[in-house]
């Protein structure tokens, strides 16, 4: 099998994705261990993709860059060009890091490629020469580890997976690909992208967030989580399903599609805890979790869970938080 | 117009999932239903169906799966498709991401669908990617995690959550569109429907009957292997309280929120 990797990285607003640079801290890395090179690809309008921009990412261990002017934001003219650039230099492994584009265009690449595909991958080895991917399965119950039967394998990290570290690599060569486009690719067409939908609200800074999801059953429950929030000194954040419902800012979203944060005490309250959630929380120092569902996957990995009924907990507890400040 | 709805039988939620280490595929046995996703798949079938944008003539529901997986089918019958496809073949055991998705573009570019949905992911596989697999293999346009899904004028007007905020994207049809949980509130199968839902068309075919070639289905035709089942690091079980007294029980979380010099 091939040596060399070919990250995917994406880019929006003139910065680089922070997942997308440790998927190319992680190819730097394993190819070396390979004998091969690390390439990364960035496929977007050139004018967003100025020479310098693209050289830096031969600090995070990249020699080549392969730049491709095609529409930007959509899967599928990425899976044209990265299947195009793969064919032409023989890579051996594609790799993304966590985030919702790259599951897209993985898969897709897999089957445009007859490749074996891997997701939500949390590590990888190398092995006889070859990568080996290990991905939590059953609710991160278990482990799998995948080998690759097919010429070029694909490995999608999980959201957070891959460090992004700054290496002594210099600047990366940036090669033009001319690629042409799938006529069904073009049958996609990006309308508005990056709408950020509600208040701009910052969580990223708080060392105390309190968390609301579904269970709070309304939209009106996120005062009890913006009272306790005030009484302990910290932020509100929000899941994808209350978001995407409008209950909550965007911006104050964890997870797959939203913020990734480390607080000190990170306090869910009527959140299940699905994967998806837990990639952008799981790095908080103190997890506790409130939901009346004692199989919640979330009490797998809280610190302190309490299963209960949250309207009659956290008003109680905003008032027991206060009464200790006061004391 | 004719849609197909992807759609999967998934062990029970409540069922505890495991590998079976002889075989390193998913016990698949016990309790099973209608993967949850799926359902709001079909609900937006429906809701096309009910919009009167266009005229859809057929919904379709598709698996793959072993005998049982009818019972998947059934369900979604019940909910609004009019009828149902079930691939279903011995050599099709084991089959990887890749293998699936291309047994399933060959069962769906026999139905030439104009609309392919489906639900963002399964409830056991935590995969999120076979839409986008199945759309290459058809030539079509394909978005995921879609949200709002409109028809206006021959296109999707789609809008979903991305990266950097909410992305709305037009897309041309044919086309295959992953649904999330948040599109809609699926509705509830009436009794009468529960009970007609077995005397609705369904078309069982094997992999000769949609010239699926053998040698890249199942566990050998995969691409991946995946093996070394083990444990994830041991993680101290963190303490629970369950709350009868809640003034007590918020005494106890203060205490232990003041132990970590939290407050």
């Amino acid at each position: 099998m091939a040596k060399d990797i070919l990250v995917y990285v994406l880019h929006y607003d003139g910065a680089f994705n922070k997942n997308s640079l440790g998927a190319v801290s992680e190819g730097g890395r394993l190819a070396g261990e390979l004998g091969g090179e690390c390439h990364a690809i960035v496929v977007g309008d050139k004018s967003g993709l100025p020479d310098e921009l693209c050289a830096t990412v031969g600090k995070w261990g990249a020699s080549k860059v392969f730049r491709v002017e095609a529409p930007e934001g959509l899967a599928q003219p990425v899976v044209d060009a990265m299947a195009h650039v793969i064919s032409e230099n023989g890579h051996g492994y594609a790799l993304f890091g966590g985030g919702l584009l790259g599951f897209e265009i993985g898969a897709g690449l897999c089957a445009r490629l007859d490749a074996g595909v891997t997701m939500e991958v949390t590590s990888v080895a190398v092995e006889d020469g070859k990568l080996v991917a290990e991905r939590p399965i059953l609710q991160d119950s278990s482990i799998s580890r995948s080998r690759y039967k097919s010429d070029v394998g694909v490995i999608i990290g999980r959201l957070n997976a891959f460090e992004a570290a700054e290496g002594d690599g210099g600047s990366a060569e940036v090669v033009d690909v001319d690629v042409q486009i799938s006529d069904y690719s073009t049958h996609a067409k990006m309308v508005q992208r990056g709408e950020q939908r509600g208040a701009d609200v910052n969580i990223e800074d708080a060392d105390i967030l309190v968390a609301g999801g579904r269970g709070l059953g309304k939209a009106e429950s996120f005062k009890l989580c913006e009272d306790l929030a005030e009484a302990l000194g910290g932020a509100v954040a929000a899941t994808r399903a209350v978001v995407d419902a409008g209950w909550y800012p965007y911006a104050a979203q964890i997870g797959q599609t939203g913020k990734s944060v480390a607080p000190k005490l990170y306090l869910a309250a009527g959140i299940s805890g699905a994967i998806q959630h837990k990639v952008g929380m799981q790095g908080s120092e103190n997890i506790v979790a409130i939901n009346k569902d004692s199989n919640a996957p979330i009490f797998e990995f809280a610190d302190l869970g309490i299963i209960g009924d949250l309207n009659k907990v956290l008003p109680k507890l905003t008032e027991a938080v206060k009464a200790k400040k006061a004391s | 117009m004719k849609i197909c709805v992807l759609v999967k039988e998934v062990p029970d939620a409540a069922v505890q999932k495991r590998i079976n280490p002889s075989t390193g595929r998913m016990d698949r046995s016990g309790e099973k239903n209608l993967n949850p996703y799926d359902t709001h798949a079909i609900e937006a079938a429906m809701q096309v169906r009910e919009g009167g944008a266009v005229e859809v003539d057929e919904i379709v529901a598709v698996t793959m799966g072993p005998e049982s997986a009818i019972r998947a089918l059934h369900k979604a019958v019940s909910l609004g498709a009019d009828r149902s496809v079930h691939l279903s073949d011995d050599a099709l055991a084991g089959s990887d991401i890749n293998a699936t998705g291309y047994a399933l573009s060959k069962a769906l570019a026999a139905e030439q669908p104009d609309l392919v949905l489906l639900g963002q992911q399964s409830d056991d596989g935590e995969c999120y990617t076979i839409g986008a697999v199945v759309a290459d293999h058809l030539s079509m346009p394909s978005l995921t995690q879609v949200i709002k899904m409109d028809v206006e004028g021959g296109e999707l007007r789609c809008e979903r959550q991305a990266e950097y905020g909410y992305d709305t994207v037009s897309v041309q049809m044919p086309a295959v569109i992953s649904v999330g949980d948040a599109i809609n509130e699926p509705r509830y199968p009436s009794l009468k429907a529960i009970m007609g839902a077995k005397k609705k068309p369904l078309d069982k075919k094997a992999i000769g009957d949609l010239e699926i070639e053998a040698d890249r289905v199942g566990e050998a035709g995969s691409k991946v292997a995946c093996g070394d089942f083990h444990d994830p690091p041991a993680k101290t079980a963190g303490e629970i309280i369950e709350d009868e007294d809640t003034n007590e029980t918020v005494e106890k979380v203060v205490a232990w929120l003041d132990e970590r010099k939290l407050i």
